[in-house]
C-alpha cells in the first residue's frame, strides 16, 4: 500500500482544484437527477445511458464536423439537446401513460430504459474506445500552487457555476420553472388550477436527461468515452442527489463536492482503495442525517 | 399444524416437479443441467430477496452484495485456509448474515428510498473492496477453480446437491412466510403506521427479516461456487442486484413463488437470446417494457388470477 506521499501543499492544493473540477461534472448531472426526481418522485435509473449518449453524441457531432474548435463548441451544444429529444420521445410514447401507475413501475421502467438505451449505443457507437479533442483554446495546462493544471478542468470550473445559476434563475424566476417545483411539491394542487401536469412532468424529465446529456458531452476530452460508463456515473449520482436532499438542486451542489472532493483526498492518500472514500463519506452523511444535508422537496 | 400449511393438493404438483428435476440429469444434455443449476441458485436468491421487498416492503436495493459475501466467504475458506471444507459452507451464509445485520442496522433507520440508497452504498463499500483488495481476492478478475469436496464436484452431484439445498430452503422460507413473524411483517408492509401503534416493533421485525434474507442470499452465494467455482466482483455489483429486484417483479413480488419463475425466465432469456444476439439486455428490456403495460401483477401473479384462483388470495400468496 503507498500510504503516505509527500503531503505538500501545493499536491493538496492541486488535488482540490482536480476533485472541484469532478464535483462540476457530478453537479451537472445529479442537478438533472435530482430535477426528475423532485418532480416525477422517480429515481431515473436511465439516466447514466443518457449521460453516455450525450458523450458519444458529442463525439459524433464534433467529429462530422471536422473535429475542429467550431466543431467541439457546436457539438456541446447540439449533443444535449440529441438526448432531450431522445427522453422526449422515450417519455411520450410510453412513460407518461405510466404515472397512475404503482411507483416501483415507474423504476422498472427506467432500468428497462436503460437496459435499452446501453444496447443501442453499442449497436450505433461499438464497444471502442472514442476520444475527443478539447479545442485549443482549452488544452495545455496553467501553473497553479506550482503544480500544472489541465485548462480545460478551469473551464469546467467556470461552466460548472454558470449552470447552477442557469437552474437557479430558470426554476425560481420563470413561470414553467416555479410550476415545475410547485408539482414538486403538491402535483393535485397543480392539476387542480388548470395545469397539464404530465407536460409538467414531460418538461421536467426532458430537462433531467438534458442535463444528462450536457455531463456527458462536458466530460468527454477529459475521459474515453466507452460504454460501461453508464454504470459508473449512475451509482455516482444517485449517491450524490440522497446524500443532499432529494430533489433540492442545492444539495445535489453540496452532495456533489463531498463526492468530487473526497474521491479527489483518496486519490492522494490511497490510491488503491480510492473508490472507497466517497461511499464512506455517504455512510457517514446519510447516519449522521438520515435525511440529507438539505431539506428535500418532499 | 403442518396439515394446515400444507395440503395435499398443492403439495402433489410440487412432489411431481422435484421428481421430475431429480431425474432430467439422465436425459438432458450437460449443458441443460448447468443451466437449471444457475437456475435454482438464481432462483433461491430471488426467493430470498422477496421476502423483504415483497412481503416486507423494503427497498432492498443492494441484495447482490449478501450474496456475494456468502460467495467470497466460501471462495476464500477453500482457498486460503486449511479448515475443514464444511465449514466455509457453514461461514458462508452466517458472515452473510452477519454482514446483513451490520447493514441493515444502520439502513432500518430510514424509510424507502432513503433505506434503498443507504443500502445501495454500504454495498458498494463491500463491492469496492472485493474489486481493488487484488492480494485478497484477486480484484477484477476474481478467483476460478475453486476446488470442491469430491462429493459435490461432478456436474451432477452439483446440480443435486443444488436442488436439494434450495428445495430445503424454499420449505424453510414457506414456513416463515406462513408464520405469525411472516404475518407480521406483511402487516407491517402494508401499514407500517397501524402497525407500529398496536405495539410491533417496526424496525426490530424488519431487521430480523433483513437478516433471514441476507443468510438465505448466502446459502445461495454458496450453491453459486458449488456450481461455478469461480467468484467475480460483478456478484457484489448493484446492476446485478436491480436485476435480482427485477425477477422479484418479473414473477410477481406480492406472490411466494414468484420469484422463482422470475429467476427462470430471466436465466433462460440471458442464455437462449444470448446465442443468437449480442444484444440480449435490448430485448430484456423490451419485455420488462410489455410486462410493465400488460402484466402488472408480474407473471406468477396473472396466471393466478387468471387460473381458477381468486386475485385475493394471489395477493395473500396463498399459492404454492
Amino acid at each position: 500500500m503507498e500510504i503516505g506521499q509527500a503531503f505538500t501543499v501545493s499536491a493538496l492544493g492541486s488535488q482540490f482544484l482536480v476533485g472541484l473540477s469532478r464535483a462540476m461534472i457530478l453537479f451537472i448531472v445529479s442537478a438533472g437527477m435530482s430535477f426528475v426526481l423532485g418532480v416525477l418522485r422517480v429515481p431515473n435509473v436511465a439516466h447514466g445511458s443518457l449521460y453516455m449518449i450525450g458523450a458519444f453524441a458529442a463525439f459524433s457531432i464534433s467529429n462530422l464536423l471536422g473535429g475542429g474548435t467550431a466543431g467541439f463548441w457546436l457539438a456541446l451544444i447540439l449533443a444535449p439537446l440529441v438526448v432531450a429529444l431522445v427522453s422526449l420521445i422515450a417519455e411520450r410514447s410510453l412513460f407518461c401513460h405510466l404515472y397512475e401507475r404503482e411507483h416501483l413501475m415507474l423504476l422498472l421502467f427506467t432500468f428497462a430504459l436503460m437496459l435499452i438505451l446501453g444496447d443501442l449505443v453499442k449497436m450505433v457507437w461499438g464497444a471502442d474506445y472514442r476520444s475527443i479533442m478539447a479545442p485549443e483554446l482549452l488544452q495545455g495546462s496553467v501553473n497553479i500552487f506550482d503544480s500544472p493544471f489541465p485548462r480545460y478542468n478551469l473551464f469546467l470550473l467556470i461552466i460548472g457555476p454558470l449552470v447552477g445559476i442557469g437552474l437557479w434563475l430558470f426554476s425560481n424566476k420563470t413561470k414553467v420553472g416555479k410550476i415545475a417545483r410547485a408539482a414538486a411539491v403538491d402535483r393535485e394542487m397543480v392539476g387542480a388550477i388548470g395545469i397539464n401536469v404530465s407536460w409538467v412532468f414531460a418538461f421536467a424529465f426532458v430537462l433531467g436527461c438534458f442535463l444528462a446529456g450536457l455531463g456527458g458531452a462536458l466530460v468527454s476530452p477529459t475521459i474515453s468515452v466507452t460504454i460501461g460508463m453508464d454504470h459508473d456515473i449512475i451509482i455516482e449520482a444517485f449517491l450524490i442527489v440522497t446524500i443532499g436532499g432529494l430533489g433540492n438542486m442545492w444539495g445535489a451542489l453540496v452532495g456533489s463536492l463531498i463526492f468530487g472532493l473526497t474521491q479527489a483526498f483518496g486519490i492522494l492518500f490511497w490510491p488503491q482503495f480510492a473508490i472507497v472514500f466517497p461511499y464512506i463519506a455517504v455512510v457517514i452523511v446519510l447516519t449522521w442525517k438520515p435525511r440529507g444535508m438539505l431539506k428535500s422537496v418532499w | 399444524m403442518f396439515r394446515d400449511i400444507f395440503n395435499l393438493k398443492s403439495v402433489g404438483p410440487l412432489v411431481v416437479i422435484f421428481i421430475i428435476l431429480l431425474i432430467l440429469p439422465t436425459i438432458l444434455p450437460r449443458f441443460y443441467t448447468y443451466i437449471l443449476a444457475v437456475i435454482f441458485v438464481t432462483a433461491l436468491l430471488a426467493m430470498s430477496l422477496n421476502m423483504v421487498v415483497g412481503h416486507g416492503g423494503l427497498f432492498q436495493f443492494h441484495h447482490g452484495a449478501f450474496y456475494g459475501v456468502g460467495a467470497y466467504t466460501v471462495a476464500l475458506m477453500l482457498t486460503k485456509t486449511s479448515l475443514p471444507v464444511w465449514t466455509g459452507f457453514i461461514a458462508g451464509p452466517i458472515i452473510a448474515a452477519l454482514t446483513g445485520l451490520l447493514i441493515g442496522a444502520f439502513c432500518v433507520r430510514l424509510t424507502r428510498l432513503y433505506f434503498g440508497m443507504l443500502q445501495i452504498s454500504l454495498g458498494s463499500l463491500i463491492w469496492a473492496i472485493a474489486f481493488r483488495w487484488y492480494s485478497l481476492t484477486g480484484g477484477d478478475d476474481g478467483m476460478h477453480g475453486i476446488p470442491m469436496p469430491p462429493i459435490i464436484s461432478s456436474q451432477n452431484s452439483a446440480y443435486y446437491f443444488t436442488l436439494i439445498i434450495m428445495a430445503i430452503c424454499l420449505i424453510i422460507m414457506y414456513l416463515i412466510f406462513k408464520s405469525p413473524f411472516g404475518a407480521t411483517l406483511q402487516a407491517i408492509r402494508d401499514n407500517p403506521e397501524r402497525c407500529e401503534a398496536i405495539g410491533i416493533n417496526v424496525r426490530r421485525h424488519q431487521l430480523i427479516a433483513i437478516v433471514i434474507a441476507t443468510f438465505f442470499a448466502g446459502i445461495a452465494g454458496v450453491l453459486f461456487v458449488v456450481v461455478e467455482g469461480s467468484v467475480f466482483p460483478d456478484l457484489l455489483f448493484w446492476v446485478f442486484s436491480l436485476e435480482i429486484f427485477i425477477m422479484c417483479l418479473l414473477g410477481g413480488w406480492f406472490t411466494f413463488a414468484g420469484p422463482v419463475l422470475g429467476a427462470a425466465i430471466m436465466i433462460s432469456l440471458r442464455t437462449f437470446v444470448g446465442i443468437y444476439t449480442e444484444y440480449w439486455t435490448l430485448i430484456l428490456g423490451i419485455i420488462l417494457i410489455l410486462l410493465i403495460f400488460f402484466l402488472p401483477e408480474g407473471v406468477w401473479g396473472y396466471i393466478l388470477e387468471k387460473f381458477g384462483r381468486q386475485s385475493k388470495e394471489a395477493i395473500e400468496g396463498g399459492s404454492k
